[in-house]
């Protein structure tokens, strides 16, 4: 996720203070990890530093808290063009998954007892996300937090399903 | 709540599992469909079989709802064996006892929706009035009273499959058996047919027992098995695998 783009999606609407985007982002984003003071208000200093954000004004009182960050003419514009700009889809093919199938034929593990044993995890994920979004009060936001992972979770799943009926073909081509 | 047709005292609740398959096996010709698969499922459990194309999943479905009776093996419901019975015994037992989904929800053409949900409760030997009224509060309860006067013609794939569930559910069974409920819908439909089944389950202790090849479905369940080549390969669980073997005597939350 970016970030910084995120931050000047709040600030479109109105100025905002830093603890106020960060609730923003974990309302939005339910299932993300939680933003981290810090990283706002780092993110924030880039931005003003980028000139794509400014200081509109300060509260009596001390520390960063106080201050209202609003977007600038420049910020917007960046904005706009990072919301139609298409993300390159899956340019490199890499993960760890894929990494630990080919290390264990590699060294003689057996692939197939973790496959076996990262399919029940992600299925015990899967069953929680249900849940969740299932689960009396669960916002709009929280479901498609859920279809998301949950989208993706299956992905894994049928990737470990056919990759489990190609490992002894795998395993001839690492060995060679 | 709609009272079953058949007096509770002969099905009693037995203190292991509700609906039990030992050792069963089923070939056709050549073909071993089931070599020796064992499963129990508790009151109000939610139990997904997956497994790849052919491993075996409907069969063992059809012979645990007594449509298919097994070449070897046990089947009890309730702590008796059914598979040794007659087939009129276990008709009764699908038209009271056990409620019944397909993929395609089988609703009579000719019949409005309310008429298709009242059909068991009619052919249980029902008055149509009650019938009708219950065959309206099933409807209600999946969040589809409106779709009471339609026939299937009129609705959309989702809405027909909460009918046919509606009636897979009037008569209050003990056991739902859902072979891929959701395989004719699409993602948005199959969640709210697949949300108002857990959830008639959670609030009636009705066991679900549903075969799938999706895992989104059967993250719905509270447990899965897999199956190849028909067998049983895993039986997980919310806390992870648990060994082929201890489904059997395994406490179910």
């Amino acid at each position: 996720m970016s970030t910084p783009h995120v931050l000047l999606g709040f600030l479109a609407a109105a100025g905002r203070h830093g603890y106020e985007l960060k609730r923003a982002h974990d309302s939005h984003f339910p299932r993300a990890r939680p933003l981290a003071f810090g990283q706002v208000y780092a993110t924030l200093e880039r931005l003003v530093r980028d000139g794509l954000v400014k200081v509109a004004g300060r509260e009596p009182g001390e520390g960063p808290e106080r201050t209202r960050y609003v977007l600038t003419a420049r910020g917007r514009a960046a904005l706009d063009a990072w919301i139609v700009e298409v993300e390159p889809p899956a340019p490199f093919v890499a993960n760890a998954l894929f990494a630990k199938v080919v290390v264990a034929l590699l060294v003689g593990a057996s692939a197939s007892t973790y496959l076996g044993a990262q399919r029940a995890a992600h299925m015990a994920r899967m069953r929680e996300l249900t849940a969740l979004k299932t689960g009396t009060g669960a916002t709009v936001s929280d479901v498609i937090a859920a279809d998301y992972a949950l989208a993706h979770l299956d992905a894994d799943l049928r990737w470990m399903e056919l990759t489990g009926q190609r490992l002894d073909a795998l395993r001839q081509e690492v060995l060679g | 709540m709609i009272a079953p047709a058949m007096s509770q005292a002969r099905f009693a609740d037995p203190v292991g599992g509700l609906l039990e398959g030992r050792d069963l096996v089923q070939a056709f010709g050549a073909t071993h469909a089931l070599r020796g698969v064992s499963l129990a499922v508790a009151p109000g459990e939610v139990v997904a079989i997956t497994g790849p194309s052919g491993s075996g999943k409907s069969t063992l479905l059809h012979c645990l709802c007594g449509i298919l009776t097994p070449d070897g093996g046990e089947v009890s419901y309730a702590g008796e064996r059914i598979d040794a019975r007659s087939d009129a015994h276990r008709s009764i037992l699908r038209r009271t006892a056990f409620g019944i989904l397909f993929q395609f929800g089988q609703l009579v053409p000719e019949l409005t929706a309310v008429e298709n949900v009242a059909l068991p409760l009619l052919l249980g030997g029902r008055r149509r009035g009650a019938a009708l009224a219950a065959a309206g509060d099933a409807l209600d309860r999946l969040g589809v009273g409106e779709l009471a006067p339609k026939r299937p013609g009129e609705m959309s794939g989702g809405q027909g499959q909460r009918v046919a569930l509606a009636r897979a559910l009037v008569t209050s069974p003990r056991v739902l058996f859902a072979d891929e409920p959701t395989g004719a819908l699409d993602s948005l439909a199959g969640e709210q047919v697949l949300a108002g089944l857990v959830r008639l389950s959670r609030d009636e202790g009705t066991a679900v027992l549903m075969v799938t090849h999706d895992a989104a479905v059967a993250a719905y369940a509270d447990r899965e098995v897999v199956m190849r080549d028909g067998e049983l390969v895993e039986t997980g669980g919310p806390n992870g695998l648990v060994p082929v073997g201890a489904a059997l005597t395994g406490a179910r939350a």
